[in-house]
């Protein structure tokens, strides 16, 4: 037995070193925060959010196009296409052309978007023509496209063109009519690729040379820029996927945000004080949870009724609130009627804590999780219900664009110019895609019971 | 059972009522006056329509007589088409939207089981990650784009092979059917295969599936017999609620495929301000919901006692 000295029983000096704890501690939000950092998909998403949030608040101060505004030389233009305009002279009439050579249907002068001029010769046992115009070619189906004029004698062999010319190819188609005007077999049919022109006078007017500039007549001049387009009224297509994603996330984010508000209030009332009064306002939330939602929806604008010149985005704003907010409500109770029954509730109270101190210091940051969760969740839903009410034309008000608005104008033109259908849906499927993973990221990092299992 | 039964049908009978009250007040607030017409109409002659429509009455009478109408089945008269019942409205559109809703409903539910018991059985390989892709799409691109998308391919699809099979457009045989209603249900299915997923995921680990390996059981008969009846549980209780969402999102569908159903004549109807029509679908509606989850509700008390108990 080794001897002990006194000095073996000397007090260890007690200093505040021996009680560090080696790992930082870790609160509730710390711990959730690692946790979603380590979760790809969703931190990506979060990113993604980021990205969407600067292109709507800062991207219109960059692009300060306005999104009214009509630029009439160039519609439904596709992104990123040639912009060259040449200068001609100002538009004179036309006369036409006596034909005598047999070189059937062709071009007089080159066509431009100011005028297209046609002139052909007499098609065998034709006693008149009429005249098409086709995007696409005629093909076996015989799809001549629309019809420009008729003319039931030969003694008119031209035709000049311009309607709503736009700077792409046409195919134009001479057919022969019968004696009584009736359609027959022969026809003749050429492609015609359109050269964007404009005047001096225009081009001034439009500010695109400046009054001192040299440019004269057969010289090129570039038109407005439209990085993604413009739309079928010549509008930018960029600066109203801007403006329209202010309002589709506006409603998305705004309207979670005040009906969890709503929903939190309401079901941690009915949680905290249990009994009839827990049952009768749960009853009322089943009611409102049964009502038809889009119905609903859309009785409520009308209720509302929207006036020449608003934009219809609060009382849709409104009609989101009072019909989704059960559902926060219902969870919030949930939770408080579990979180009622822990063991730091009661302790609390043993302290002394009163009511309040008790809600808003234990129960409502315990359920913050769920509840941030649930709002991510909601966001995707609201901007797919608002896509969906704009889209049927139950929405917000024209000329207000909104991403299902302008999805809803873009369907419209679909064969001929897809960007403007595609643009938006592509913004509208991001934007729902990146809430939902992150939700589920969030849902990940918050609750470890909910987690599913990937 | 069956007070169980009872006591659902009378929660159910409420619930109507509050949506019958719900919708007409909210049609009381809408600004306009239904009598207003293009032609002008003289103070008499507007006398006697409100007497004839009772609007010269207060509302609390208006409001008794209407859920007095509403209790025998009678929704009114159309505003706008003359001579016109709701009630021969719904009878001729709704088959059309229900149809279309049960078609889309059992294309969500086969695909959507199906699809997600194949993600789980072949977790992190190829089939999963081409199913999970698809899921992504159903789930976050809008219906109307997909409906859009699908005529485009359709169209194209019809011309490469020269004979229309699947039209584009329109509605009466089986195969106008076919396009419609899987657009209408793929929104749902991506959700139900996400469910059905992490469900079957649960299963694939749990003990008896090990017990009935270990007793040499084929593994076709365990993924029929174990694996899908046990995982197919949580997707039943969202069936109820998933067939609310289908039938009124048919709306989009039926307008984009110019369907001839009740949702496309609601939207047309909130346009005319035809306040019968859109109040007697609203109700109809609402209340063909409320027993259709009734139903499902009790279906599956039926296929899982532990729930019928719980209540």
């Amino acid at each position: 037995m080794s001897s002990l000295s006194p000095a073996d029983f000397e007090r260890i000096s007690n200093s505040s070193e021996k009680e560090n704890i080696s790992r930082p501690s870790l609160s509730y939000w710390a711990d959730a925060w690692i946790r979603l950092k380590a979760n790809k998909r969703a931190l990506l998403s979060l990113y993604l959010i980021v990205a969407l949030l600067l292109f709507t608040i800062v991207g219109p101060l960059i692009w300060t196009i306005d999104p009214a505004f009509q630029d009439l030389d160039q519609i439904s233009q596709p992104p990123g296409s040639n912009r060259l305009a040449l200068i001609v002279d100002d538009y004179e009439p036309w006369t036409g052309l006596s034909s005598s050579s047999e070189n059937g249907l062709r071009l007089a002068e080159s066509a431009t978007t100011m005028a297209v001029r046609l002139v052909w010769d007499v098609l065998p046992n034709a006693s008149g023509h009429r005249v098409y115009r086709n995007i696409f070619p005629v093909g076996t189906e015989r799809a001549y496209g629309i019809p420009l004029a008729e003319y039931f004698d030969n003694s008119t062999l031209f035709f000049e063109d311009r309607l709503d010319l736009k700077p792409r190819r046409y195919f134009y188609s001479i057919v022969s009519l019968g004696e009584n005007g009736e359609l027959q077999d022969e026809y003749q049919s050429i492609a015609v690729d359109l050269q964007r022109v404009t005047t001096m006078n225009e081009a001034r007017a439009k500010g695109l040379i400046l009054p001192n500039s040299e440019l004269t007549t057969g010289d090129s001049i570039n038109l407005n820029l439209h990085p993604l387009g413009t739309d079928y009224l010549g509008r930018d297509m960029l600066s109203r996927l801007m403006e329209g994603a202010r309002v589709s996330l506006f409603i998305g984010i705004g309207a979670p945000c005040l009906f969890i508000l709503f929903g939190i209030i309401y079901g941690s009332f009915a949680g905290f004080m249990g009994g009839k009064i827990d049952q009768f306002l749960m009853r009322f939330a089943d009611f409102v949870v049964a009502l038809p939602f889009l119905l609903f929806m859309i009785l409520f604008k009308i209720a509302f009724g929207i006036g020449p010149g608003e934009s219809g985005v609060f009382p849709m704003l409104v009609a989101l609130v009072v019909l989704m907010w059960p559902g926060t409500a219902r969870l919030v109770r949930g939770q408080i009627l579990q979180i009622r029954e822990q063991g730091y509730i009661g302790a609390s109270q043993l302290l002394g804590a009163r009511t309040n101190y008790l809600i808003f210091r234990h129960m409502l940051p315990n359920t913050l999780g769920v509840v941030l969760v649930t709002i991510t969740f909601a966001i995707p839903s609201a901007i797919f219900i608002e896509a969906f009410l704009s889209f049927i034309g139950m929405g917000v008000a024209p000329p207000t664009p909104s991403w299902g608005a302008m999805s809803n104008e873009g369907i419209k033109n679909m064969l001929t110019s897809p960007h403007e259908l595609l643009l938006p849906a592509i913004l509208i499927s991001i934007t729902v895609l990146a809430f939902n993973l992150l939700g589920d990221g969030l849902r990940d990092a918050f609750d470890a019971r909910l987690r599913n299992q990937e | 059972m069956i007070s169980y039964i009872i006591k659902r049908l009378l929660q159910g009978l409420l619930t109507v009522w509050f949506i019958a009250t719900a919708t007409f007040f909210a049609m009381h607030n809408v600004p306009g006056d239904p009598l207003l017409n293009d032609r002008a109409v003289s103070e008499a002659i507007r006398a006697n329509l409100e007497s004839k429509y009772g609007l010269d009455q207060p509302l609390g009478t208006q409001y008794l007589i209407y859920l007095k109408n509403l209790s025998q089945g009678d929704f009114g008269i159309s505003f706008t088409q003359e001579n016109r019942e709701v009630n021969d409205i719904i009878r001729e559109h709704f088959p059309v939207s229900a149809i279309l809703g049960i078609l889309a409903v059992v294309f969500a539910a086969t695909g959507g089981i199906l699809f997600g018991a194949l993600t789980a059985i072949y977790r992190n390989r190829l089939p999963d990650f081409i199913i999970m892709i698809l899921v992504i799409l159903g789930i976050s691109v809008p219906s109307f784009v997909i409906a859009a998308m699908s005529q485009l391919a359709l169209v194209s699809f019809n011309s490469l092979i020269g004979v229309t099979v699947i039209p584009v457009a329109g509605w009466g045989t089986i195969f106008h059917m076919l396009t419609p209603a899987l657009v209408l249900g793929l929104g749902t299915m991506a959700y139900l295969t996400r469910l059905m997923r992490s469900s079957m995921l649960e299963v694939v680990g749990s003990d008896y599936i090990r017990t009935a390996k270990s007793k040499g059981i084929p593994a076709p008969r365990i993924f029929t017999r174990h694996q899908i009846r046990n995982a197919i549980l949580p997707v039943v209780t969202v069936l109820g609620p998933s067939i609310a969402s289908i039938t009124t999102g048919g709306f989009v569908v039926e307008l984009v495929f110019a369907i001839p159903g009740l949702g496309r004549y609601f939207v047309q109807a909130v346009q005319q301000l035809d306040y019968t029509v859109i109040m007697g679908t609203t109700v109809f509606y609402g209340a063909f919901l409320v027993f259709m989850v009734i139903l499902v509700d009790i279906l599956y008390g039926l296929v899982d006692p532990r729930v019928r108990l719980e209540k």
